[in-house]
């Protein structure tokens, strides 16, 4: 009984979160992902500080993220990650069901990359751990360059495990656990143009749902008109998704880069998003780079921001994840170059500003603070910035 | 009244598993194939017979004619600035200069970059003492058919290419010493 | 579907692999011409770290999920 309550308060602090903690795994892959490197040469030696910032629809979130990477002789290069969230403020979701947190999750990566004549073999794993949710995963990614280094072939294999719990339910432990299948292809097409197709099968199963998350039903006989109830999600989720890339460089300097990505899910969720950005030099020294960014779903089969009655379906969501929404995107970003002497350790450091402002516009979720008609609210919109402020070292 | 689909329930079970590890051990099987197929790919073509002549403008020379080394052993590098690796070795192509300049050996290394400032600026950083060559249309390096980033050539004293090495990694100074060595006792 | 699927991937891998074998293939963008493709601006991945926070930071409110990361172009040194 004492060890129970020891795992209880250890595992599962009292607090409510509102982030999806699935979501939070997906992270985790993003992030594995984006050490995937060229064939042929090894990632560069570098090290990144960054302070990263998310403020918006009602959450407060910040934290560093810290990189080291380098090279060990002609054909190894380990790198790993430590990234901290400090999310405080409450979602619309927890304010509708519940009062503002504070929160911390902390991940740490390693990874190695092998090199062979033109393959490039890395490996990682995650842990990302808070009061309620704890995740590990590994990533494998073979990348191989083909025809005089034109072609590269990619492939990639992670795996994921979840464990979940629940503030303030100390029986209340589930697992998910997921697979990803990844290919690549990067073709260069001209001296200045790259073209890319990226595909990736993910399957899930388990605890797919966020456990604080709830559906709402009508109900006559209580005062709002409606209550809340947990939400129950299918235990498998298949998904695949594709996306077609390009990079065009510009005689004075600049690039210009495209993307254009289909999803579809056995929940019935079909997104597509697409990409634009330019980059621009300012002599040596100076990057600045304007991206824009849309994105559009279509909600899951068993989404519904209202439902008629207590458990109406088997399965059944609310999360504003799961509606039918859209959102955009506009960004901006300097870079200024420090060089040093090629000759030195230390060859580069750059110091950086990234800033995304992101509008969300949901077509199928209401806001249910505002006094209204039950299943009349307005539809719920909000907007966030991002700000990444971070200094690389290269050596 | 809106259906909903029931939605397979098949979380830990044997057969999903098992399809996923023959798609694993197919994918896994294919990355072997590939890798393994890999060492095939890397056989460097060998010109024999004499060394192409060419004449380049260098930074600090004039006008360098390969033709005009013959006596000497030649080392012709194929570097750019912004080839990481070429960057690398070049302090190391300018300690053998040092080590055997009095013995008969020259390093010509042609640039590639498009752009000769780039590569004057790092000059500035890793000084060289010997000929460096601007091959900024490419008209060496079509000729030499070079096919990776850097290539090192070895030329004798009778003006005849001997040794191809394609790329740089760290230690590969000590085989160009040794081939040096090798082609300045003949 | 699945199997099917899978046979055509290892039949284009093998198809690859075997053509990588062979050493006549001439690209027609040559190691010393990529003087763009290796400028850190074509760089697919410039800035890592920021961005798979900016990836997680999106996909974390979105249903879509994958297909994210590139690689390839660059210096095709080596």
């Amino acid at each position: 009984m004492v060890q129970e309550v020891v795992v209880a308060v250890t595992r599962c602090i009292q607090i409510f979160k509102s982030i999806s903690l699935i979501k939070t795994v997906t992270l985790i892959s993003s992030i594995a992902l984006a050490w995937q490197a060229t064939g042929a040469v090894l990632p560069q030696d570098r090290s990144d500080a960054m302070y990263h910032s998310y403020q918006g629809g009602g959450m407060s979130i910040d934290g560093p993220s810290i990189l080291l990477r380098k090279k060990i002789g002609n054909s190894v290069s380990v790198s790993a990650n430590y990234y901290v969230d400090t999310i405080s403020g409450a979602s619309i979701d927890v304010l509708a069901t519940a009062s503002p947190y504070e929160e911390e999750r902390t991940e740490k990566s390693v990874g190695v990359d092998l090199l062979h004549e033109k393959t490039l073999v890395s490996f990682n794993y995650t842990n990302s751990f808070e009061n309620d949710f704890f995740a590990e995963s590994y990533h494998l990614g073979i990348s191989q360059d083909f025809f005089g280094d034109l072609t590269t072939l990619t492939l990639g294999f992670s795996k994921g495990d979840d464990e979940i719990c629940r503030i303030g339910d100390a029986s209340f432990h589930e697992k998910a656990e997921r697979q990803n299948y990844r290919l690549g292809l990067t073709q260069v097409v001209t001296k200045n143009m790259i073209v890319g197709l990226n595909f990736e099968n993910i399957s899930d199963q388990g605890y797919l749902n966020n456990p604080y998350r709830s559906v709402r039903f009508l109900d006559a006989t209580s005062a709002k008109g409606y209550q809340f109830e947990t939400e129950v999600y299918p235990n498998t989720r298949r998904s695949n998704a594709a996306a077609l890339t390009a990079n065009y460089y510009l005689p004075y300097r600049a690039s210009v880069y495209a993307e254009a990505k289909v999803f579809s899910d056995s929940w019935g969720i079909d997104a597509n998003t697409y990409k634009l950005g330019y980059v621009h030099t300012f002599g040596d020294d100076w990057i600045v780079e304007l991206r824009a960014r849309h994105y559009a779903q279509e909600k899951a089969d068993f989404y519904q921001d209202l439902f008629s009655r207590s458990a109406e379906f088997n399965v059944r969501a609310r999360d504003k994840e799961m509606s039918t929404f859209n959102n955009v995107s506009f960004g901006a970003s300097v870079t200024y170059e420090l060089q040093f002497s090629a000759a030195n350790f230390f060859k580069k450091s750059t110091i950086n500003l990234d800033i995304d402002h992101v509008n969300y516009d949901y077509d199928d979720f209401r806001n249910v603070l505002f006094d209204a008609p039950v299943g009349e609210e307005p539809l719920y919109q909000y907007s966030a910035n991002i700000t990444r402020l971070y200094v690389s070292i290269f050596y | 009244m809106k259906m909903i689909i029931t939605q397979k329930t098949h979380a830990f079970g044997v057969n999903p598993l098992i399809s996923k590890f023959k798609l694993m051990l197919g994918l896994l099987s294919g990355s072997a194939i590939v890798w393994l197929l890999s060492f095939g790919a890397i056989a460097a073509s060998s010109q024999k017979g004499p060394a192409p002549d060419f004449t380049l403008a260098s930074k600090e020379h004039g006008n360098v004619r390969l033709q005009e080394q013959i006596g000497n052993v030649v080392l012709i590098n194929f570097w750019a600035s912004w080839c990481g690796p070429c960057r690398e070795e070049l302090p190391h192509m300018e300690a053998l200069q040092q080590e055997f300049a009095d013995l008969g050996f020259v390093i010509l290394a042609v640039n590639v970059d498009e752009d000769p400032a780039k590569a004057e600026i790092l000059l500035n950083d890793i000084p060289v003492s010997f000929p460096v060559l601007f091959d900024s249309k490419d008209e060496v390096s079509k000729l030499y058919k070079v096919n990776a980033m850097p290539t090192t050539v070895l030329v004798d004293r009778d003006g005849n290419h001997r040794l191809l090495h394609n790329g740089y990694k760290s230690g590969d100074e000590v085989k160009y010493k040794k081939a040096v060595k090798a082609l300045l006792r003949e | 579907m699945r199997k099917a699927r899978l046979h055509i991937l290892l039949a284009c891998l093998t198809a690859i692999g075997v053509s990588g074998c062979t050493t006549t293939f001439e690209p027609w963008v040559k190691p010393y011409e990529r003087d763009n493709l290796a400028d850190i601006i074509m760089s697919m991945n410039r800035n890592p770290v920021s961005a798979s926070y900016t990836n997680h930071a999106l996909q974390a409110r979105e249903g879509a999920r994958g297909a994210e990361g590139g690689a390839g172009g660059g210096c095709g040194c080596n």
